[in-house]
Formats: C-alpha cells, structure tokens, sequence
C-alpha cells in the first residue's frame, strides 16, 4: 500500500504517537434541492407500501360492514351461505373450517418434505448440482397455482383416490380417515396434498437459506471429533436452524390459507363442517370468493368482501409473525461472522 | 522458495460410489421381490408398488449395513437414503406437471389458437376453431400495466432502502414489504374492485387487473431489486461522490446502470409471479370471449382466465382448448425465469 515500502523508524514513530484514536471527522451534509427532491421520492416510494396496506384495510372493512352489519355475530358461526334467501343466512364458519383443515393437512405433509430437501441440497450435495436444483426448486415456486390445480385436479385426484380408498378400509377406525359415502376425490385430503407440492418449494427455499447461515466451524468442529453427517445435522445443523424452519413452515401456511384457485378447482365445494377428511366436499375462505363472486348479488359481494377481509387479516398475522421469527433466525446466527 | 505444500482439501461431500452400489444393490432387489410378491398375491396399485418396495428396501439396507458396519454409520447411511429419497419427492411434480401439460396441450395448440377469438364459437366446435387470441392480448395489456406501475415504485423503494434509509426505517420498510408478499392474491382483486368499481365507478377493465397484479408484483420486484443494489460495490458510489456527484446522479448514473442485469432480473421475476395470477382477475378483468384491446375500458380476457373457464366445461373440445392456454402459460413462465436467471449469472460475472 504505502508504495515505497515502511522502514522500521515509521513503525516506531507511529507507536511513539499513542494509541490515541484520530478524532473522527465531522460530516456536514449538504444537500441541493434535487437532492432533496430525489431522496423524497425514493422515502415515498417505500412508504407507499405502508400506504397501500392501510389502503387495502380501509376499504375492506368498509365495503365489508353493510354484509356484516346483516350478519353480526352470526357471521363467524354460521355454516351456511345463502345471502339471497330472506331472511339472509350466511356466515364463514364452514370455509374457514375448511381453510384451517386443509392449511394443516398441507403443513404436515410439506414440512418433512421441504426440510429433507433443503437438508439434501445444502449438505449432502456437490455445489454445482445442488445450484441446479435450487434452480429447480426456484422453479417449482414459479408454475402458476392455476397449472397446479389443474393437474391436481385431472392427474392427482384419481391417483389419490386410491390411496384414500386403503385408508378407509385399514385405517379407517381413525375418525378422520372414515369415509361412509363412498365417494372419494376432490376431498379436503385432495387439496392438502395439492397445496403441499405448492408450498413444499417455499420452506425449503427459507430452511436452506438459513441452514446455509450455520457457522460452518462449529459443523466442522462436529466432523472433527468424529461425529457423523447425522451426528452434525441433528446437534448443530438443526438446532441452529429451527426457528429459521419454524418460520419458513410459517411463510408456507400464509400461502396455503390464502391459496384460492387451486383449492377452487380440485374441491367441489360445500358447506358442512366434517372432520372425514377422504370425504368429497369442502370449502376454504378464498375458493368461496373465486367461485360465488361472478354471480353474486350486492349483499353477497359484501358478504365476500367481508370474507375477504377475514383471509386478509389472517394470512397478515401468520405471515408478520413468520417474518419476525425468520429475521430473529438470521440475526441469531451471525455467531462467527 | 521452499514450496510448503498446501494440504490438501478434504471433500467432505464427495459421491462414495461403492456406498451408491451398496443402496443400488439393495434398492434393485427390494423393486424384484416387490415384483414377485405384487404377481403371487392380490395386492395391486402403482402407489402400493412403491411403498411396499421402498419398504423392503429400507429393510434390506438396513440389514446389509448392520453386518458390514457399526451402529453410528449405519444410521448415517440409512439417514442419507431416506433424507435423499424423501428430497427426490420434491422434483417429482416438476416433471409430472410438465410432461402432463405437454401432453395435454399439445393437441390443441393450432394455428387458431393464436389467431381467433372465442365470440363465435359454439360450444361444440372441434379445438381447431376458436382460439385464445383476445386473451394473449388481455394478458399482456395488464402485465404491461402492471410492469408499468411496480417496477418504478419497486426500483425507487429498493434504491431508498439501499441508499438513503436509516437502519431502523429500511427494516420497518422491509417489514412491510414482505407483510405485503404474504397478502393472498384474491385478497388484491378485492381491494381494486371496492376501491375502482364500488368508490371510483369505474367498471370491470384490463386497466383494473393491472393494478392488481401490480399489488402483488411490487414486493417481488422490490426485495429482487434491493438484493441486486446490494451488490453494487460501495467504491463505486465512494468514486461518485469523491468526484463532488450528487447523491441523485450517483444514483442514476452509476448504482442503476450498474445493476442493470440484475433489475432486468427483479423485473422478470416479478412477471413470472403474476401472469399466471387468475384469482384477481375474477373481480377485476372479469373476462370476455371477444376481442378488447382497449384496457381502459371494458371487460377484458387474460389467458388465466380463459383456462380457468374453460377448464371447468365439461365439454372435450373446450378443455382441449383449456391445456393449451395452461401449455402457453407455463412456456411463458419458464421463458421469462430462463431470461431471469441468465441476467442474473451475468451480473453476478460482472460484479466480481
């Protein structure tokens, strides 16, 4: 750096001098007026955001409060949604039964699946490969949900029904599992699994991420004293990870209560609330909206509106707290860095 | 000059192939016995197949590694196999729907489907007849609108958030963009239909769909584009700035055209996540089977939506058309995610 090379009495001379830090020089700032200017629009700009999700609350609320000024209370118990009928009946108890089912059934199936492949890509593969199917996973996230109902709907579906067939007929002690209609297909199990191959992308994407943010010393420190690529992922990899996964899964079921038309084209829809989740039937929040709005009168379009606003407040929640628990995972491993 | 030879590394993920035969061995025999067993009893089923055979396979392995190694090992074999195969399930869908579409598309991809609309079309026309002309048009009308309005409120929030925020006020920001990523998209059509058709009156239009999709395209454009400011090296600002730049001209001139390829990204990207959107549409752009290529006015078709109606006829002639617009539609994501991934190898090339 110093060009022509330090000699030792420049050592010396810089130790005679102290330690003494050098004051920091004071900064002035002095902005021109397009400069003002331009800094004010970008502010905007990220306001904007917050501006925007006031906005979407506002005007939920507000077109949703003549439905639900009809329905009060009612509009979380009842099961039935006929708006036109006089007197109007309706209410989301059944869909948002239905929204939480099949969000679960779709957790559970998801959640060891994404986190073996985050945990396959990021340990145990060579780099190129696994760039590639991060690629792939990246991909996966990207086929719009529309494709995934479809080919859930005319692919999936008769394959599953098998599957449900055997598990009524071996399992089916298990309430859950019991099916005494007969009819199997599009059923709440259906949609789980459809919604799982579409979240099944995003927590791996978020697990990887921060499995990849563990302290590579302290995996190296468990291979060194013997442990085995197990041994590491079960004390180091995965203990440091987990509110990273926990948020991840979190992020997934944001989507998954929220998901409208892949629900709306595997399920056939109603309005009863059974725990037999083999059965043909079903509903979530978002499928009702997609498939009752075009022919809606101007009560049931508040009625969805209000449904709406129901989804948004609760796919906010799950997705701020995600968020929080996935920015606290990053922060606590910046443990070696 | 004495050479200190430099250790070498130890891979620590590297193929073991004789552990690959092993697992190979085991999995081929387990896949005969299931074979043998599936042809002497009544136990049928492709999924049934599978499992059993997996089983077995598991079994096996098990059994060979415990006589060949010690407890420890075995369970980290039998992990990485199960961890591995699990992964597998994960990329099976991709081919699955890719080939199902294909498959399904292909029949009715005719000259007609890219240059006729459905008005005439009766509902028992063969596929050849009638096509989704109106609806590529719609389509790209309101992903152009969409661009049009996120891409510059996405580029100025990431260049605020990457230039001028405080900690605290770029993590709020932050914050608030990703709450906005987690909004359902039928939720967006929602809001532009209570704030443009029941307060503003302005009816079901193209212009409506564009800013619906233009709410749900704004984080994606503004996390990818704020990612690839981050990359820009902070000399290259420090050269600006030293040469007496404005903060607003370092911006524009130096940490943009810097980061071009990878804006080129943000904003394909964020193309990729909403032209497949329909659930917005259903309340926005409500569809049509005739030709609008007026955006502002009027209801409009979009290729989602012209699949998704039509998906749900029971007719053969109308779904034939159904997977052809699906096919069309997965062709686009995966060009626009191609290009996307391109520009961002490039720039990641360019600014090392």
């Amino acid at each position: 750096m110093s060009g022509g090379g330090a000699r030792a009495f420049d050592v010396v001379e810089l130790r005679d001098r102290g330690s003494a830090q050098p004051e920091p020089r004071v900064i002035h700032q002095s902005h021109t007026t397009p400069d003002r200017a331009f800094r004010a629009l970008t502010a905007a700009a990220g306001w904007a955001t917050l501006v925007v999700l006031a906005l979407i609350a506002l005007f939920l609320v507000n077109e949703a409060r003549p439905a639900v000024e009809v329905a009060g209370w009612d509009f979380l118990k009842v099961w039935e949604w006929q708006p036109g009928n006089e007197p109007p009946a309706f209410g989301i108890a059944a869909v948002l039964y239905g929204t939480v089912v099949i969000a679960t059934i779709a957790i559970v199936l998801a959640v060891p699946v994404a986190v073996a492949t985050a945990l396959f890509v990021s340990e145990y593969l060579p780099r190129r490969i696994s760039r590639t199917l991060t690629t792939l996973i990246d991909l996966l996230a990207a086929i719009p949900s529309l494709i995934y109902g479809m080919w859930g709907l005319f692919f999936l579906v008769p394959k599953l029904a098998g599957l449900e067939r055997w598990l009524d007929a071996h399992l089916g002690f298990v309430p859950i599992f019991d099916n005494e209609t007969g009819l199997f297909g599009r059923s709440m199990f259906d949609a789980g699994v459809v919604l799982a191959l579409m979240i099944i992308p995003i927590i791996a994407t978020v697990s990887r991420e921060v499995m990849s943010q563990t302290p590579r010393v302290l995996c190296e420190a468990a291979l060194a004293l013997g442990g085995t690529r197990l041994g590491m992922i079960r004390k180091v990899i995965l203990p440091f990870s987990r509110p990273g996964i926990i948020g991840g899964s979190m992020l997934g079921l944001g989507r998954a209560l929220g998901e409208t038309i892949a629900v709306a084209l595997v399920l056939s829809v109603d309005f009863r609330i059974f725990p037999e989740i083999t059965q043909t039937g079903g509903s979530t929040v978002a499928a009702l909206i997609a498939n009752n709005f075009g022919e809606a009168g101007e009560l049931e379009r508040h009625a969805l509106i209000a449904a709406g606003l129901a989804l948004f407040v609760i796919t906010l929640v799950v997705n701020m707290v995600a968020r929080l628990i996935v920015s606290k995972a990053a922060k606590g491993s910046e443990f070696d860095r | 000059m004495t050479a200190i030879a430099s250790p070498e590394r130890r891979a620590t993920r590297h193929l073991d192939v004789a552990g690959l035969a092993q697992a190979g061995a085991c999995a081929l025999m387990a896949v005969v016995v299931t074979a043998l067993l599936f042809a002497i009893s009544p136990l049928d089923g492709t999924l049934g197949f599978g499992l059993v055979a997996y089983a077995l396979f598991l079994t096996a392995y098990a059994g060979v590694l415990t006589l060949t190694i010690g407890p420890l090992k075995r369970n980290d074999c039998l992990a990485t196999v199960i961890i591995a195969s699990v992964a597998l399930l994960t990329f099976v869908p991709l081919v699955l729907i890719l080939g199902f579409v294909v498959l399904k598309g292909v029949p009715g991809l005719t000259n007609a489907f890219f240059t006729q609309t459905m008005e005439t079309v009766g509902p028992l026309d063969p596929p050849d007849v009638g096509g989704a002309r109106h609806a590529i048009v719609g389509t790209l009308q309101q992903v152009g609108i969409a661009v049009l309005i996120s891409v510059p409120f996405g580029v100025l929030t990431a260049v605020f958030l990457s230039e001028f925020a405080g900690r605290r006020v770029a993590r709020v920001i932050r914050f608030l963009v990703d709450a906005m990523s987690g909004i359902p998209s039928i939720v967006a059509g929602l809001f532009i239909y209570t704030l443009f058709v029941l307060r503003l009156g302005h009816g079901f239009s193209g212009l409506n769909a564009g800013l619906a999709l233009s709410v749900l395209m704004l984080p994606t454009v503004t996390r990818t584009a704020e990612e690839v400011l981050a990359l820009v090296p902070g000399s290259l600002r420090e050269a600006a700035l030293a040469l007496g730049a404005p903060d607003w001209r370092m911006v524009v001139r130096v940490v943009l055209p810097t980061a071009r390829t990878g804006l080129i990204t943000a904003v394909v990207l964020g193309v990729a996540r909403v032209a497949g959107e329909t659930a917005p549409l259903l309340m926005t752009a409500l569809g049509s089977d005739g030709m609008n290529t007026n955006p502002f006015e009027g209801q409009q078709s979009s290729l989602p939506l012209f699949v998704f109606k039509l998906i749900r006829n029971p007719l053969e002639g109308q779904v034939t058309r159904a997977w052809a617009g699906a096919l069309v539609l997965i062709a686009i994501v995966l060009v626009l995610f191609t290009v996307a991934r391109l520009a961002a190898a490039r720039l990641r090339r360019e600014t090392r």
